[in-house]
């Protein structure tokens, strides 16, 4: 049998800590050839990074510890080679790029010179590196080429700055290009953008791709062959339209059926009567920056209003000014008929029983210092009307039930939850305040797509128990598409399109909302493979 | 409905035996609380118990030497320069050095926390004028603040500690609108801004907790500055006076003799250290005991993990 370029096999990785010997990965095996896009798909906690660290030599030994395996570069073992042969592959043979690519650009070095450097510390002469590095930045599509050499990280996008690692990691020619979730922090356009870049890229150089995501649409787009993992195993490998069609193991079907953006969309409802909360013309300066021009917006009584749009485009801005967290320069919130802006603090702190909000992340949107039972009673310190005291240990279990949690976790405090536990927790927390309108920021975007489904189900369940309105602010189309009743889409702090759900994905009016659904990825490698082709013939590729 | 009576809320019953047992997982700081225990019962049981002993002079054992019983077990760590006894004059010394010092840590960590956390988390203008006055204490000498203080009030403990506690002020009130500034935009300072909790609820509840360990962190190192501020005075004539004594006091008046007789300087030198080391390593445990998401390296029964 001929080498592959980079084989791993039977790669079992322990880390020893403190609660015993972790076990992160078990018997993982896989193998990727020159011109291949493999994925490593999995969740948090699968073990799907581990196995690339470990062909990286980024695995901190002691704590971890390879108990068993080999990895083969060429046929040639890497485990056994010295760390100066181990430096020499990393950057020239394999290189990598990250999520995040400003914790992982030198905030001090213009970016040139980082390009460069790459060059450089494997053996090149100066004058040469700066050519490679300009001509790299040229490859990759960054503006301006030869004034970009000159600037620093942060006066990129994160798109840009994607494309900056690409060229940086693409310097020494490396045979193998591994994507730890490359573009899990940008937007759907651009994610489009650089998973394009990425593939073109590897079409001309022939290099293998080794693709680590949790996102079954960024599979479908780019990869040739998966590998799934959960647990720390490989569940199921294979080719990716295979897998899709014809998933084997359970896990995987989950997976798939997880995904969202495949329910029944909801049926128009009547909007006749008061408003719940009604906005006009919401205007917000932040400097120079107009974060909000002008935005109106209505919610009725037991109504989900999604608002999508990309960062930037002030969709946080709006939820902050409704919540009167930052106040708007301009513009009314009417709640129920009343103005939010004119009231004085006695008559607003009235009000925020009734407007409650879950933030993005559970993990700093819950104070770590105190119990979940702190936590939830907290609404009933500052509000004692709602519950006299001698209930509330009673409703705190009672709401930890209903979010799906067990009654005797009250004790317990935040960090001791998964992620999405710790957003059941901030959840039952608005619950506790009985309010109407819940201000979903995010709320399910940090989280795992089978989470992420078991928490909108939540949600959906709580909508229809207490006659609940939503507002429900995320970047990701696909998610709002079985949940709410209206879209309203926003791009550079304005509304472009506002209808029912069905009008929105069925019959987008506006180009930029159907550039929005054009790019967010399905997880179906035919449709994808479909759009792909229809992209290209169409041309339209956003910018 | 069922399950809500096994619900269990950390109860008050054995929550002092439950802060024993993380005290004793640390070794360290077990003996640092152990040494700061008896330091304590020195300085409220010393000057009752020693103080005739402890200031009667004796010419004929100066500077006598350490590590000899004949004299007495007072007379264990040596003599000073006019043969009063050494140990005896450590153990009452330490009333007015930890007074002193603990007063003047005390009151400077409230005064500066407190306003640090108005100009950290008011937007006001009046935030302006705190961080001033305390640029003004910062930049203005405060040897000669505390001359001219005790220049014009007579030296006393109570004058003493305020001048000390007025020139660290600054200290604490600048980490605290720093780290203020910081938790303010935390998340889950935003969701119970969101709940309609009050500033007061807001500060104390949810930012206070965070900001309190570095801050209990930097009054233990403060603590040995003081104490040597204190000494400072002290030589200068403007602060305790003979024959009160406090062990930084006591650590200058042995130093014309370090070359022939160190017990002088060294023994009160040692006890400062000591005190401050265990102040620190107590801080160290607390800051781990009062953080939930360590606290599992002090129930897990020892530092496995440093």
């Amino acid at each position: 049998m001929a080498d592959h370029l980079l084989e791993v096999r039977d790669l079992s990785v322990e880390f020893h800590t403190v609660a015993g010997t972790v076990k992160a990965v078990q018997n993982v095996s896989w193998h990727l050839d020159r011109g291949e896009t493999l994925a490593i798909l999995g969740e948090s906690g699968s073990g799907k990074s581990v196995s690339a660290s470990a062909v990286m030599n980024l695995i901190d030994m002691p704590p971890g510890k390879i108990t068993s395996g080999t990895i083969l570069l060429n046929g040639r073992d890497m485990l056994s080679m010295t760390a100066e042969e181990r430096r020499r592959v990393n950057g020239a043979k394999i290189a990598m790029i990250f999520q995040d690519p400003l914790a992982h650009l030198n905030p001090v070095y213009t970016v040139g010179w980082q390009i460069a450097e790459m060059v450089t510390t494997h053996g090149g002469a100066r004058a040469k590196a700066d050519a490679r590095a300009l001509e790299l930045l040229r490859r990759v599509g960054v503006p301006e080429p030869e004034v970009a050499m000159r600037k620093y990280p942060h006066q990129f996008s994160g798109g840009q700055r994607q494309r900056l690692m690409i060229a940086m990691a693409l310097a020494c020619k490396p045979d193998i290009l591994i994507a730890d979730e490359p573009t899990t922090a940008l937007d759907v356009t651009v994610q489009a953008q650089v998973l394009e870049l990425l593939q073109e890229l590897q079409q001309e150089t022939g290099m293998g791709l080794l693709l680590i995501t949790h996102d079954l649409g960024v599979v479908a787009e780019i990869a040739d062959r998966v590998v799934v993992m959960n647990g720390g195993c490989i569940v199921e490998t294979g080719d990716a339209a295979a897998v899709y069609a014809n998933p084997q193991h359970p896990y995987t079907r989950k997976l798939i059926d997880a995904a969202p953006g495949k329910g029944a969309m909801p049926e128009e409802r009547d909007r006749s009567g008061q408003p719940l909360l009604l906005a006009q013309n919401l205007q917000k300066h932040y400097g120079g920056f107009h974060a909000l021009k002008g935005v109106n917006l209505t919610i009725m009584p037991g109504e989900t209003v999604a608002v999508v749009g990309e960062s930037g485009s002030g969709k946080s801005t709006l939820a902050r000014a409704i919540l009167r967290l930052d106040d708007p320069d301009a513009g009314r919130v009417m709640y129920q008929g009343r103005d939010l802006m004119a009231m004085t603090p006695r008559e607003l702190f009235g009000c925020r029983r009734d407007l409650q909000m879950v933030f993005q992340d559970p993990t700093q949107s819950l104070n770590p210092r105190m119990t979940v039972y702190q936590l939830i009673s907290e609404a009933w310190v500052i509000h004692p009307e709602i519950l006299p005291k001698n209930q509330w240990r009673d409703r705190v279990a009672e709401l930890l039930v209903k979010v799906g949690l067990r009654a005797d976790m009250a004790g317990r405090y935040p960090h001791q939850f998964s992620g999405g536990q710790r957003q059941r927790i901030a959840i039952a927390r608005a619950l506790a305040m009985e309010p109407k309108l819940i201000v979903c920021d995010e709320a399910v975007s940090a989280l795992d797509v089978s989470i992420q489904a078991q928490v909108i189900e939540l949600l959906d369940g709580l909508r229809r128990e207490f006659g609940l309105s939503y507002l429900f602010i995320a970047h990701d189309l696909p998610v709002v598409r079985d949940f709410a009743d209206r879209v309203i889409v926003m791009k550079a702090g304005q509304i472009v399109e506002e209808g029912s759900v069905r009008q929105i994905f069925e019959d987008p009016r506006e180009p930029y909302t159907r550039a929005l659904l054009a790019a967010s990825l399905d997880p179906d490698p035919q449709v994808q493979a479909a759009r792909r082709t229809a992209r290209q013939e169409e041309g339209l590729i956003p910018a | 409905m069922t399950d809500t009576r096994t619900i269990s809320e950390p109860k008050p019953k054995g929550r002092a035996a439950q802060w024993l047992a993380m005290l004793w997982a640390d070794k360290f700081a077990f003996f640092a609380a152990l040494f700061l225990l008896i330091a304590v019962l020195c300085a409220i049981f010393g000057p009752m118990l020693l103080g005739d002993l402890a200031t009667k002079q004796n010419l004929r054992g100066r500077n006598a030497a350490p590590f000899d019983l004949e004299r007495g077990w007072v007379f264990f760590l040596g003599a000073d320069a006019l043969g009063r006894p050494l140990l005896a004059r450590i153990i009452v010394a330490a009333q007015n050095t930890l007074m002193v010092a603990a007063g003047a840590v005390f009151f400077s960590a409230i005064i500066g926390c407190g306003l640090g956390l108005v100009a950290g988390y008011s937007r006001k203008r009046s935030a302006q004028w705190i961080m001033r006055l305390g640029d003004v204490i910062m930049s203005f000498p405060s040897l000669l603040l505390a001359v001219i203080v005790l220049y014009m009030l007579e030296p006393s403990i109570a004058n003493i500690v305020l001048v000390l506690a007025i020139t660290r002020i600054p200290i604490y009130l600048r980490t605290t609108r720093a780290e203020t500034l910081e938790v303010r935009e935390r998340m889950f300072v935003q969701a119970a801004k969101v709940m309609g909790a009050s500033h007061k609820r807001i500060v104390f509840r949810h930012i206070l907790p965070v900001v309190f360990p570095t801050l209990v962190t930097i009054a233990t190192l403060d603590f040995a500055f003081v104490m040597l501020a204190e000494s400072s005075l002290s030589f200068l004539g403007i602060g305790i006076q003979a024959p009160d004594i406090t062990w930084g006091l006591m650590v200058s008046q042995g130093r014309p003799y370090l070359t022939n007789a160190w017990w002088l300087s060294f023994w009160p030198g040692l006890a400062i250290i000591l005190t401050t080391l265990s102040l620190n390593l107590l801080s160290n445990w607390l800051r781990i005991a009062l953080d939930p998401t360590q606290r599992w390296r002090l129930e897990m029964g020892g530092r496995k993990n440093g």
